[in-house]
């Protein structure tokens, strides 16, 4: 099928593609003025990122348990949720799925605004728990979606002979369902985790407090420090060490990641 | 049955109650109020808002530059996804490293891909001196077509991706009497991929304008709006007027219900377009 001039222009797109990547790796650890790294190679860069303000360990901090409190509360809902829209008949059940992916249309800066005043209200703004929590809302259509459609996909015969069995619904869920939407979850979990790990005006607008900064909004505001001068090579640091789970999540569950947007694409 | 129903949907239900729809009734409040930053609500004022919103004199430059990048953005993007979804089509070693090559960087969150860059494209850091570009983010145009590279290295797998879904729904035997008939390539994909992937074509256009009329972290950390304000967007002209200077919540709730009103009827119209030429 690909004879070699096809494969040398098409081999060249894809470096093309993987370029701005393989650059700010070698970047962040080559000799560059103006940075913590000035001779020969190393890891100096990563140095200023490890010593900046609060350091670089108190951000990951911040993300990973930003990251992770969004997977679980978005696991559990969309869970539970999946569930109820692909198993029971309950009076509202089609006006709550309608509005839970109507979340989608309205932008995050529209609901932002009010969420800022919201959680001031509930003493939850500046914290990592409320970030978490409206993180989890903006996933809630994508993941209430794909729950559904997992439930819907598993044999009926299957919840049902757990019911004869006399388990109760909660116990089928939990010991025959689960395993059988696992592959649904996976996609939710993983998509949960790198939208939150990503997100960026989220917290630029509901943390004000700088030590509780997620690593994307820690790194740019990093910019801005020292007298308007700006440290290149610790932001490049700050990129590798952002994209870096991202990438090997990705490379990991790729089958997933791709999985994912083909069930999205069902929906158009 | 219809008890058990609810109860496993509550949680869901709660959520969307306390952190979207509460929400929407408060910026619908907001956008009729004197609602500062410091100082909370101070009452009704319609149409203040609205009329301080139109008043603005970065609003209009904000709307038409947005448009002007919806419109940009949307036409390459889509255009270099059906490329690359094409080159991909068929599945072997060769292409599933060159899938995976152009996909890796919808895996970078957007403000991470931005980061990377604004140091790409600054003096001091980049490596790209032998184009010969004198300034990648110095002048209104330079900034616009940096920020779109940027969008289009960090989307176009992502579309590539849910084009080859569609290209892939594509049955085989369409093709073989399309050659049959001795239709060559070029006939082949102007008369028979394309129509056929009208729909998936429709709904990446519908996803692309959505989040270029929404743009906001690639102008926030690439080029802050400048320079001279050129290239500030709806969504940056919102953060600004509520947290940045203004510190005006109520103008900023009035702005982002015009942006919702124009996001529901671009949809809409998208919708119908598609659904006219199904029909």
């Amino acid at each position: 099928m690909f004879r070699t001039p096809q494969r040398v222009v098409t081999g060249g797109l894809a470096l093309l593609f993987l370029f701005p990547l393989v650059w700010a790796s070698l970047a962040s650890v080559s000799p560059q003025a103006g940075t913590a790294q000035i001779d020969g190679w190393g890891f100096g860069n990563y140095q200023t990122l490890a010593n900046y303000q609060a350091g670089i360990g108190q951000y990951l901090l911040n993300s990973t348990l930003v990251s992770l409190m969004t997977v679980l509360f978005t696991l559990t809902v969309s869970l539970l949720g999946g569930y109820a829209f692909a198993m029971f008949r309950f009076p509202g059940r089609d006006a709550l799925f309608l509005v839970t992916l109507a979340i989608l249309m309205v932008p995050y800066a529209t609901l932002l605004i009010p969420l800022y005043v919201l959680l001031t209200e509930l003493g939850m703004q500046n914290s990592l728990v409320g970030l978490a929590l409206v993180l989890t809302m903006f996933q809630l259509p994508f993941a209430t979606f794909m729950m559904r459609i997992s439930f819907e996909a598993v044999p009926k015969e299957l919840p049902e002979s757990a019911l004869v069995d006399g388990c109760g619904s909660f116990r089928a869920l939990l010991h025959i369902l689960v395993p059988a939407v696992r592959p649904g979850l996976i996609t939710v979990g993983l998509f949960a985790f790198l939208a939150a790990w990503n997100d960026f005006i989220t917290p630029l607008v509901l943390i004000s407090d700088a030590e509780k900064a997620p690593l994307p909004l820690a790194v740019a505001n990093m910019r801005q420090q020292v007298m308007g001068i700006v440290d290149f090579g610790a932001t490049e640091a700050g990129v590798v060490v952002l994209a870096f789970p991202c990438i090997l999540l990705f490379l990991v569950l790729q089958r997933h990641y791709v999985r994912g947007f083909m069930s999205g694409a069902l929906k158009g | 049955m219809k008890f058990k129903g609810w109860a496993y949907a509550a949680p869901t239900a709660l959520f969307v109650l306390i952190f979207f729809v509460v929400p929407i009734a408060i910026v619908a409040r907001m956008s009729v109020s004197d609602w500062r930053l410091l100082t909370g609500n101070r009452g009704f004022n319609a149409p203040e808002n609205y009329q301080d919103v139109l008043d603005d004199r970065l609003f209009w430059p904000a709307v038409w530059f947005t448009l002007k990048y919806t419109v940009v953005t949307t036409v390459i993007l889509l255009g270099l996804a059906l490329i690359l979804a094409l080159i991909v089509q068929e599945s072997s070693r060769w292409t599933g490293f060159l899938r995976t090559s152009f996909l890796v960087p919808s895996a970078l969150g957007l403000a991470s891909a931005s980061l990377l860059f604004y140091a790409l494209y600054s003096p001091q850091s980049t490596p790209l001196e032998f184009l010969g570009i004198d300034s990648f983010l110095g002048t209104p145009n330079a900034a616009l077509w940096s920020t779109v590279v940027l969008i289009v290295w960090r989307f176009a797998g992502f579309y590539m991706l849910l084009l080859l879904v569609g290209l892939q729904a594509i049955p085989g035997d369409v093709y073989e009497a399309a050659r049959l008939d001795g239709a060559n390539r070029f006939q082949t994909f102007r008369f028979v991929t394309l129509p056929l992937l009208k729909s998936s074509l429709a709904m990446c256009a519908i996803l692309c304008v959505t989040g270029s009329m929404l743009a906001f972290d690639q102008f926030y950390i690439l080029t802050k709006g400048g320079p001279d304000n050129s290239t500030i967007t709806v969504v940056q002209l919102i953060y600004n007027m509520a947290f940045y200077g203004q510190n005006n919540l109520g103008r900023a709730a009035a702005l982002s219900i015009l942006v919702l009103a124009a996001l529901l009827i671009v949809n809409v119209l998208q919708f119908r377009g598609l659904r006219d030429k199904e029909g």
